[in-house]
């Protein structure tokens, strides 16, 4: 009886809802829907993706570094499918919750460090003009979500009942309060020489040469990009600096009593995490996507629009244009990979120098970075001020900075000149 | 329609979230629902593409105020402070404020004349990239579609003027500016003569000012009580 029945009603359900779709807010906002729901797909599988090469990839490096292969049996020769195999154990662990845990808190506060981790994503811009939210304070709105991360970790100590959570969780949150003020102050030194907030059009700027990438715009700036790295690597709170988590000192820090499912996600935020704060290094200071060559300007660009972005246009849908797609996948390569050798670093630097203490960690921020970071930020206001009386321009050498405006979200780019340029 | 779908999962979000810190009696939990409404208001700004306000809100809010918060409390709290427990009178006084503050607040909603607000509120989907977006559309299509050199020299001089101004600061750059006093979108083309537009550059230093006060009360308060031997810290 339900089977004619069942058909019926589907065939109904169908015909309506193709009825309802030419009513056209009804696709409008299907449409809407799907583009959400696209970009997030897509960035889960970046947020979910990265981290599982990294594990992989820190398991190799330690390996080498401590003189021994790492993993070789899961997935062939180099063992590129371990993490996988690690994944599937912890899913399949017991999960667990102490009597003396406070059971909601515990139970939520992976997820609260693990959403804080992906939301980052959202508006750290991957190509140009591909970026989940174009935020025109895209800057200031990343350290903002990158410092929610801190509260899962501290929540999850404290409600995880157990006194070495507690301590790695103190520590956590002292490390974090005190890192972020020199974070945000190297930051703002590429900022300043952009003048603008907007991701986009600070990883524009720095396109064409590596001489335009911002590490090189000025001596203060290069300090500047070291100066952020060590911070960077502090706040995501990896060694020298991961007293949170100290296995010598704490047990396992603030993660003491979680297993699992709920521990992997804590995992993965901080894989995801350490490419979050690489990519925006690489934002800031390397050039974004762009390989430093000059080749995606004389490629990409061409003259007078006859580069690869120009080439067919509005294929195989208006205001889409399959050229500057294909540039846009290649940057996205480009960004990626030097990103990723900016976690290679921390992951180096990881397996070879020895932990601080937590007053050496405190030491270091407050009497020597913080310092340092003002200085350099002192330093990267006075420059150009200092070269325009003496030297009667903002900069050394080169063409002073390309002005670039923003233009609407998802565009191709639209490059103006500045005045002397176009008087030429 | 998302957009309103979304405003209502935000907007019960943030009350659910903030009746829940008064009815919770656990201090921890207390900051955990606190992160939860004060994250939802966050994201009813960035509904109303207030982006530089939500994110303050997360940088100052959730990200400052309550991990110092939980901070404070993991620092302090034992067994008899952890459990928050209120006497009548106590009470009674936080409903009489809360009863009063919301009465405030039913005022200046009652005294605000919505009709002339509603009329100046843009339309949906009319936020600053969206427009932009269309005006480059069009000027584009002006230029692809111009016959002669000199009507595309003219619809090019267009787009150029366009992006000039769109860069001479909008926004974040007139947000950026009037904390330094300049009003550049009220004092650009204004006739000589006429008393300048006043940036919030004085309230600016007044809270510049204040923070610094904060700040060297904290390390007063803060400071070692005890003489310290300058050979101990020495190894540090």
């Amino acid at each position: 009886m339900s089977g004619p029945l069942a058909v019926l009603t589907l065939e109904n359900y169908f015909a309506s809802v193709l009825k309802s779709c030419a009513d056209s807010e009804t696709v409008a906002m299907v449409a809407f829907v799907l583009a959400a729901l696209t970009h997030a797909a897509l960035l889960l599988g970046l947020f979910g993706g990265l981290p599982v090469f990294y594990i992989w990839l820190e398991r190799k490096v330690a390996g080498r570094i401590q003189d021994r292969l790492g993993p070789t049996r899961v997935g062939g020769k180099f063992g590129w499918l371990q993490t996988i195999a690690d994944g599937i154990k912890l899913i399949q662990k017991e999960d667990l919750v102490p009597k003396d845990a406070d059971s909601l808190v515990f139970r939520m506060a992976p997820y609260l460090a693990g959403v804080a981790s992906f939301v980052a994503f959202m508006v750290l811009p991957v190509a140009d003009g591909w970026v989940g939210v174009a935020a025109e304070c895209g800057a200031f709105l990343i350290l903002a979500l990158m410092s929610l991360e801190v509260l899962g970790i501290i929540l999850a100590g404290y409600s995880s009942g157990s006194k070495w959570a507690l301590f790695g969780a103190m520590r956590e949150a002292a490390q974090m309060v005190s890192y972020e003020i020199p974070m945000a102050i190297c930051a703002l030194i590429p900022l300043l020489i952009a003048g603008s907030l907007n991701l986009q059009v600070v990883g524009r700027m720095q396109s064409g040469g590596f001489w335009n990438w911002f590490i090189f715009h000025d001596p203060f700036a290069f300090l500047a990009f070291f100066c952020y790295f060590t911070v960077a690597t502090a706040s995501v709170k990896r060694a020298p600096f991961d007293l949170a988590e100290a296995e010598s000192e704490l047990v396992a820090g603030f993660h003491t009593e979680y297993s699992g499912f709920r521990w992997s996600i804590f995992f993965l935020a901080e894989y995801a995490s350490m490419f979050a704060v690489s990519g925006i290094a690489v934002l800031l200071f390397l050039g974004g996507w762009e390989t430093g060559s000059g080749i995606e300007t004389v490629i990409f660009e061409g003259v007078e629009g006859s580069g690869l972005r120009s080439w067919w246009k509005d294929v195989p849908i208006r205001g889409f244009g399959l050229g500057s797609y294909i540039a846009n996948v290649f940057a996205v390569h480009v960004f990626v990979i030097k990103a990723s050798l900016l976690v290679t670093l921390q992951i180096w630097v990881r397996w070879t120098l020895p932990r601080l203490r937590i007053d050496q960690v405190m030491t270091t921020c407050l009497k020597y970075l913080v310092p340092i970071s003002c200085f350099l930020f002192l330093g990267a206001v006075l420059w150009p001020l200092i070269l325009a009386s003496t030297n009667g321009r903002p900069v050394v050498f080169g063409n002073a900075l390309k002005s670039v405006v923003s233009s609407g979200s998802g565009s191709a780019p639209t490059v103006a000149r500045t005045n002397s340029e176009v008087a030429r | 329609m998302t957009e309103q779908l979304l405003f209502w999962v935000f907007a019960i979000l943030s009350c659910g979230g903030a009746l829940a810190v008064v009815v919770t009696q656990n201090v921890v939990r207390m900051a955990f629902w606190l992160v939860v409404s004060l994250g939802s208001v966050a994201a009813l700004f960035f509904l109303l593409h207030a982006d530089f306000l939500g994110a303050a809100q997360l940088l100052i809010y959730v990200g400052g105020t309550v991990v110092l918060l939980v901070f404070g409390v993991m620092l302090t709290a034992s067994g008899h402070t952890i459990k928050v427990q209120t006497t009548p009178a106590e009470t009674l006084l936080g409903c009489g404020v809360g009863l009063l503050l919301l009465c405030v607040l039913v005022f200046g909603i009652n005294s605000v004349e919505w009709s002339d607000v509603a009329s100046r509120i843009p339309k949906a989907g009319d936020s600053a990239a969206v427009i932009d977006q269309a005006e480059d559309v069009r000027l584009e299509s002006a230029v692809t579609s111009a016959k002669t050199d000199e009507s595309r020299d003219k619809a090019k001089n267009a787009q150029e003027a366009v992006l000039a101004r769109r860069q001479s600061g909008r926004t974040l750059r007139q947000l950026g500016l009037s904390f330094f006093g300049l009003r550049p979108d009220r004092n650009l083309n204004q006739e000589p003569g006429k008393p300048l537009a006043p940036g919030y550059l004085l309230p600016f230093e007044i809270i510049s000012i204040h923070l610094l006060v904060v700040l060297v009360g904290a390390a007063y308060l803060a400071r070692a009580k005890r003489r310290v031997t300058p050979g101990l810290e020495a190894d540090l």
